[in-house]
Formats: structure tokens, C-alpha cells, sequence
């Protein structure tokens, strides 16, 4: 069974619908003791950084998705869920995030050049690096398939934890992974095939 | 780089697709399901469903089967018709939207751009405007294009986009149904004054008027047809490889 992290941040309609389209159970729920029997953690969240992190943090759900990543749970966060994997974010003054990736998450609009329209909307073709083996979230998936983008912030500095990215004038960090903690910065859930196959790669984690 | 879209339209009412749909090997037509299926598997990056049912019942209808679309179909989904109210947002939104769009309801009150943007984000909001020529200047029509309301279409995207649209759908209609090729003139207009994705709605006939489109106007992000693909004129997997082969980026 995976846990869809429900802390009153966006719709998870989609979500849900993505996991069920590939037969895995889910169930999205705030309540502690079924996330801890949870096989896996999804978090998800749109909106802003700051107020993400608060909501998460007002229902103790901050620590014990850090005590889950920390007993080799497989955790997958997606978009804004991603981002409070980091350090901390620039989005509207400085906020922590949950500190289980190294880096910090910043305005696309330091890297990207002027011309280019922010947010980054849309299909992009992931780059996956060259030097190391493809993660395993990746494991149904090549290089440049496309996914799906809505996004004005993205993780910078994550350095060798990055494990796909997407040029937009500047490579941009599309997913990044630290052991069993895992981030995509576009939506698995709105990505067509390519994403139910990443989506079906973290479940038979 | 981000790709180009293509996108079909399907409108809605009273639970089925309208406008004629003709496809090979496809059972039951009106079904918009089954379309949207057909559409996702064949590589449209997106669906958008205009709801013109003018019923409650029909709008319920509707909703129940967005509901249904969006939980087999895992590409973007954005819906119009019957937007007047934040409230409106809400119920499409709830039922799997993505995003969405606004059109008569906007220019009824267009305090709604704003207050969904500011509840939603910019992304979700859609201005879909139906543009016509009017003594020399673009003018805005309501109600499905019978309405000219009087307002200088430039004027009222470049508004639109100031108070939080976060897209814009162009649709001439002066070249809708015409199929003799996007409203490039228009087009280009809107594209001077805006900095957020603008979809060319109205007036493809054949791969080559999406060429043209994508060519000659690279700050368009989208094309949007409904007829074309309904009717097998255009296959999409066929327009998105010629495109490709053009040199335009797609999703393949």
C-alpha cells in the first residue's frame, strides 16, 4: 500500500487516478499511523513553498515523513512535494524544507535566460546524466521522453543527487534522488505513458 | 526545450461530443471518453472540453463525465464553458481540471480573472477570446462569437494577462471554419503584447497551416483545432511527425 500524503495542499484527484490506472493500491490520508504501516510515501503539493512547509509542519507531518525517508521508506515527492525535499526555498522570503536531499530550491529565473517564459510550462524532454546508471525511477523509461512541467522555482545545487534533468535555457533539475528519497520536479501524473511508467518504477520499489 | 502542442478540442453538451465526430473503427463517437482515450493514445498534449450545455442537469452530466475522462486520461485537461464564478473553478477543478477557461463569464466580470488566479495560480487560468474584425479593429465577441461587445480584443488579452490569465486561446473568427489557415495577422497582435503561452485557435485545414503557424509566429505555443481531427483530415501522430521533421520540437 502507498500513502498519498493529504496536508490540505492541491488536488489529488489525478494522483490517485494515475496509481489506480496501474493496478497499485493507494489510499491519501493525514493520518499518522497509516502513513508509518504505508509501504511508500507519495508527497505531493502545488501552490507556495512557505505555506506548503506550514501546513505540513501544523500537522507533525514533517517529522514523521523525515522518521519514515530515515527507516529507508521509499518516498516520492512530486512538483512542490519535491521542493520540500530540500534545504530550504527562496519562494517569498527564505522557508526550511525537510533537509532529506542536500540543496536548496530557487527562482528558475537566476539560470534561465530573459527571453524564456517563467513558469515553465509544458512537455520538456528529460536529460538523464551521463556519467552514472539511470535511477531506478527511470528504469521504464529513455532518455528524452517528455513530461509534463508547471513550475517557477526549481532545486539548484542538488550536484550528483540530480537524476534527470530539462534544458530550458539552462538545464534545470527535473528530478533528483538521495537513496530511497526520490523528487521529480514535473507532473508523473499528468505525463502520459512516460509518467505511469515512473509512477509503476516507484511503486515495485 | 519545451514542445509545441496540439491540441483537440471537443465540445460537449448534454453528455456528448458535438460538431460531428467521424472516425474509423471508433464504435460510439459522441463518447467523450472514448475520444479523450483516442486522443491521449494517439499523442494530443493535451485535451480541452468546452461544456455547451446550457442545463443544470446537463452540467452535472458533464461534470460526472470529466470525472470520468480524468481519471483514464493523464495529459492535461482544460475545460470551458459555463465559467462565471470562482465556484465554477471549484467544480471543474475538483473533477480532475487542470486548468481553466474563461470566456463570456470573464468579460461579464472581470474581477473573476483575478480571484481565481490569486485562489488557483495563474497557470489554472485560461482567456479564451473569440476575436473578430471590426472596422479595422479586433474586436471581442461574447456568447459563442453572436455578441460584439465592443472591446478591442489586443487590449482586453493584454488586461487579461495583467490581472492573472495565465494562457491565452485566440480564436479568429474571422478564419474559423474557413480552413484556409490560422489568423497569423491576429495572432501575431496578441503575441506582440503578451508574455504567456498563446494557443491559435481557428482556421487549420492541413499539417501545412500548422507549419506555417509554428514557422512564422515562434512565440505561439500551441494549435488548437476540433473538426480537422474529429473528422480524420488530420491525423495527429501524422502532424506531429511532419512537424518534427520540420524542425518544430514535439512530443513524439
Amino acid at each position: 500500500m502507498t500513502a498519498i500524503i493529504d496536508y490540505g495542499v492541491g488536488n489529488l484527484f489525478s494522483l490517485k487516478s494515475s496509481f489506480a490506472a496501474i493496478g497499485a493500491e493507494t489510499v491519501v490520508t493525514s493520518d499518522p499511523d497509516t502513513l508509518r504501516q504505508a509501504e511508500k510515501l507519495v508527497l505531493p503539493g502545488v501552490g507556495a513553498f512557505g505555506d506548503a512547509a506550514a501546513l505540513l509542519a501544523e500537522k507533525g507531518l514533517d517529522k514523521l515523513v523525515k522518521e519514515e525517508a530515515g527507516r529507508g521508506k521509499p518516498l516520492l515527492g512530486i512538483c512542490l512535494g519535491m521542493q520540500l525535499l530540500f534545504e530550504y526555498s527562496t519562494e517569498y522570503g527564505r522557508h526550511q524544507g525537510l533537509g532529506l536531499i542536500p540543496g536548496g530550491v530557487r527562482d528558475i529565473r537566476e539560470v534561465v535566460p530573459a527571453s524564456y517564459k517563467v513558469p515553465h510550462i509544458g512537455w520538456n524532454a528529460l536529460k538523464l546524466p551521463e556519467e552514472k546508471p539511470a535511477s531506478p525511477l527511470f528504469r521504464y523509461i529513455k532518455e528524452g521522453d517528455c513530461v509534463y512541467f508547471v513550475h517557477s522555482f526549481a532545486a539548484m545545487d542538488c550536484g550528483a543527487d540530480t537524476i534527470a534533468t530539462a534544458e530550458y535555457g539552462a538545464d534545470l533539475t527535473a528530478a533528483a534522488a538521495k537513496g530511497n528519497v526520490y523528487g521529480t520536479q514535473f507532473h508523473p501524473e499528468k505525463s502520459g505513458a512516460v509518467g505511469l511508467n515512473i509512477l509503476r518504477a516507484f511503486c515495485e520499489m | 526545450m519545451i514542445t509545441k502542442r496540439i491540441i483537440p478540442c471537443l465540445d460537449v453538451k448534454n453528455g456528448r461530443v458535438v460538431k460531428g465526430v467521424n472516425f474509423l473503427g471508433l464504435a460510439d463517437v459522441s463518447s467523450p471518453v472514448k475520444l479523450a482515450r483516442f486522443y491521449s493514445d494517439c499523442g494530443a498534449d493535451e485535451l480541452v472540453f468546452y461544456d455547451i450545455t446550457a442545463s443544470a442537469e446537463g452540467r452535472a452530466l458533464f461534470t460526472d463525465i470529466l470525472t470520468e475522462v480524468a481519471s483514464t486520461i493523464f495529459i492535461p485537461l482544460t475545460v470551458g464553458g459555463g465559467i462565471n464564478t470562482v465556484e465554477d473553478f471549484d467544480r471543474v477543478l475538483k473533477c480532475g481540471a487542470d486548468k481553466v477557461s474563461v470566456n463570456s463569464g470573464a468579460i461579464r466580470d472581470p474581477s473573476l480573472i483575478p480571484a481565481a488566479a490569486k485562489k488557483y495560480g495563474d497557470q489554472c487560468v485560461v482567456l479564451s477570446v473569440d476575436a473578430k474584425r471590426v472596422d479595422g479593429q479586433f474586436r471581442v465577441f461574447a456568447k459563442g462569437g453572436r455578441e460584439d461587445t465592443g472591446l478591442d480584443a489586443i487590449e482586453w488579452i493584454r488586461s487579461g494577462v495583467a490581472n492573472g490569465a495565465g494562457e491565452i486561446v485566440l480564436n479568429s473568427i474571422d478564419t474559423d471554419g474557413v480552413k484556409n489557415g490560422f489568423d497569423l495577422e491576429m495572432l501575431e497582435a496578441v503575441c506582440d503584447v503578451v508574455d504567456v503561452p498563446v494557443i491559435a485557435s481557428g482556421g487549420a485545414g492541413c499539417a501545412d497551416h500548422f507549419k506555417t503557424l509554428f514557422h512564422a509566429l515562434p512565440k505561439v505555443d500551441a494549435g488548437l483545432a476540433a473538426s480537422i481531427f474529429h473528422f480524420g483530415e488530420v491525423s495527429i501522430p501524422d502532424l506531429k511527425r511532419a512537424l518534427a521533421a520540420d524542425g518544430i520540437i514535439m512530443r513524439l
